[in-house]
């Protein structure tokens, strides 16, 4: 909610990312061993210092990281700074607590004073990091926007189906109404803000939508096998996510083809991640994969753009197949943002 | 203007809806442009094997199609003493409009406007069959090769042969003949451009023989007929003949062989 002028607003990192945790285990880490090199001369002493210095920082960070972890979706809600002030406090209780602690242990080194002075100060440097990070990624996701406008739907599929539209108009004009409208809301979700995460319900619709104006002017050619019973829609994803991938299944997999072909969409949760397959028949004679790597390059960044390490993409032949296999981390909507089978305009 | 028996038109394109409204459009116009759809099909082989009877003055062909591209197509056809005309209708297709503009190639962009129908249409029936150096080359440009069929004119039909087929293709006087497994075919084109397109599928063993690279299935000595000394010849799946590598192929095709 606070005004900012970077197009991107500030936001916590998700402490439940494993990739956020290894940024900030490997940073806070890495400025414990600066500081013991600094007051070490040899690499005995630089060895005794580091250690010392561990037997307080390593139970303060995890204890924080655990806290943090836990504490996220409630973290998540919070304004920017009162979220970073509540996450200083926290640092600097359980920074001075783990000196405390140690200082009961045997005379302490690391003064409890101390110890949290250095917790707010890391807790500030990490901060300043993430911030940072942000911003230099909100380019990235403009980018990653234009990208989508640009390569996703392509001219080939709108003129296309203009066409076949037309085609309708004069014998049923009730269902070129409803291509028409179909078409509409595909445009709207292409050329809307693409930065923030949608449901997988709005995806799916989207993808739906999209597959239905494609059969209408490739007909029987075009199967497709829906295993998305156990899809978890309240799942949060990034926007432009199957339906750019389902295109290409049906540029590269159904339209070189005479017979018709099937398109497999399966899509279930397990544990806490969604796991989403694709496949499509695959002809070897037709390669043009150009345009497939570039999409599948853009899709794998804006899934480490949002999921960072824990979104994974994999593609490759199987048999007279093309499957595509992505994970994410499941993350659940708020309630109330879940839209329901028709989403509110 | 009126005095013309009416225009005579195939329509070949995959979609069937996109093939429903250019039957609408073509209906629009028969008041200003008398015609007739003659016939349509959904693919190229299709269409191939539906000309003859069919006897159209001018095919509207999507270039976008599952197997034998429009241009492919439109190559085969003219390889008939007297084509029809082509007019190639297309979506989208940046590389395939320019290649049409250069080779001054008359096409369509879809949704097709009945004007824009009429005038094609008009033009063809002045300027005539497709001509063979324009639509080749512009295939070429729009990087539209290899083919996936060599054409053999045949009294007035086109005879397809599967590019896959071929054993090897040898060069004769006017001719390069065809050799598959179980036939022979003449060829009114050059070695060499062919050589060019089918660069990925056949190598050059002689300076008249290009055989299929996975057809090769070894190598063996020969003696020469001039009794020069020993040479190789080339063993191909599906033929019993071995043909000999000259002396000048030998290290490349050696090369491949052992890759």
């Amino acid at each position: 909610m606070t005004p900012s002028s970077s197009s991107v607003p500030d936001a916590l990192p998700d402490f439940r990312n494993l990739g956020v945790v290894a940024r900030i285990l490997v940073g806070v880490n890495l400025g414990a061993f600066v500081a013991a090199a600094i007051k070490a001369t040899t690499f005995q002493q630089l060895m005794g210092e580091f250690l010392e210095i561990a037997l307080v920082v390593e139970p303060a960070l995890i204890a924080s990281l655990a806290v943090l972890s836990a504490a996220s979706p409630w973290l998540a809600r919070l304004p920017y700074f009162i979220g970073l002030a509540a996450v200083a406090t926290l640092v600097l209780v359980l920074a001075s607590g783990a000196a405390f602690l140690r200082a009961s242990v045997d005379s302490a080194p690391l003064g409890v004073v101390r110890a949290g002075a250095f917790g707010l100060l890391t807790t500030a440097i990490v901060a300043g990091y993430f911030h940072l990070r942000n911003r230099a990624f909100s380019p990235a996701l403009a980018e990653a926007r234009l990208q989508a406008l640009q390569a996703r739907i392509r001219p080939h599929f709108l003129f296309n189906t203009l066409n076949a539209v037309l085609s309708l108009i004069r014998k049923d004009a009730r269902r070129a109404e409803g291509a028409i409208e179909d078409l509409a809301e595909l445009y709207r979700m292409v050329m809307a803000d693409a930065k923030n995460l949608t449901t997988l319900a709005r995806e799916l619709d989207l993808t739906r939508q999209y597959l239905n104006l494609e059969q209408l002017r490739l007909g029987d050619r075009l199967v497709i096998d829906w295993q998305t019973a156990e899809a978890p829609r309240d799942a949060l994803v990034p926007p432009l996510l199957l339906q750019p991938l389902v295109e290409n299944a049906v540029y590269h997999g159904i339209e070189p083809g005479v017979a018709p072909g099937t398109i497999v969409i399966a899509i279930r949760r397990e544990r806490d991640r969604v796991h989403v397959k694709l496949t499509n028949p695959y002809h070897p004679e037709h390669q043009h994969r150009q345009g497939n790597r570039i999409a599948l390059a853009n899709i794998r960044e804006r899934l480490a753009l949002h999921f960072d390490v824990e979104g994974v993409l994999e593609s490759g032949v199987n048999g007279s197949s093309y499957e595509i296999r992505m994970t994410m981390p499941y993350r659940r909507a708020a309630p109330q943002s879940v839209p329901g089978e028709r989403a509110a305009a | 203007m009126t005095a013309h028996a009416p225009l005579r038109v195939f329509l070949v394109d995959d979609e069937q809806p996109a093939r429903e409204r250019m039957r609408e459009v073509l209906g629009d116009l028969a008041a200003e442009l008398p015609n007739v759809v003659v016939g349509e099909a959904a693919t190229g082989q299709e269409a191939i094997g539906a000309l003859p009877a069919a006897a159209p003055d001018v095919v509207l062909v999507d270039i976008h199609m599952p197997q034998m591209s429009g241009m492919e197509f439109a190559r085969h056809l003219a390889i008939l003493e007297s084509p029809p005309a082509v007019v190639f209708v297309t979506a989208h297709d940046q590389y395939a409009i320019e290649a049409f503009e250069v080779n001054a190639l008359d096409y369509l962009l879809k949704p097709v406007r009945a004007s824009r129908l009429a005038g094609a249409l008009a033009k063809a029936r002045a300027t005539g069959g497709v001509r063979r150096e324009a639509v080749d080359r512009a295939a070429v440009q729009a990087g539209q090769v290899p083919r996936r069929f060599f054409s053999i004119g045949e009294r007035g039909r086109i005879l397809l042969v599967p590019v896959a087929d071929v054993v090897y293709l040898k060069a004769e006087l006017k001719y390069v003949t065809v050799r598959t497994a179980d036939k022979e075919h003449l060829l009114e084109e050059a070695l060499t451009g062919l050589e060019q397109e089918f660069a990925g599928i056949f190598v050059r063993i002689h300076r008249s023989c290009l055989v299929a690279r996975r057809r090769i299935r070894g190598f063996e000595r020969v003696t020469d007929e001039d009794g020069e000394g020993a040479g190789w010849a080339v063993l191909l799946d599906g033929v019993a003949e071995k043909l000999p590598v000259s002396r000048r192929q030998w290290p490349s095709v050696k090369a491949l062989a052992s890759s």
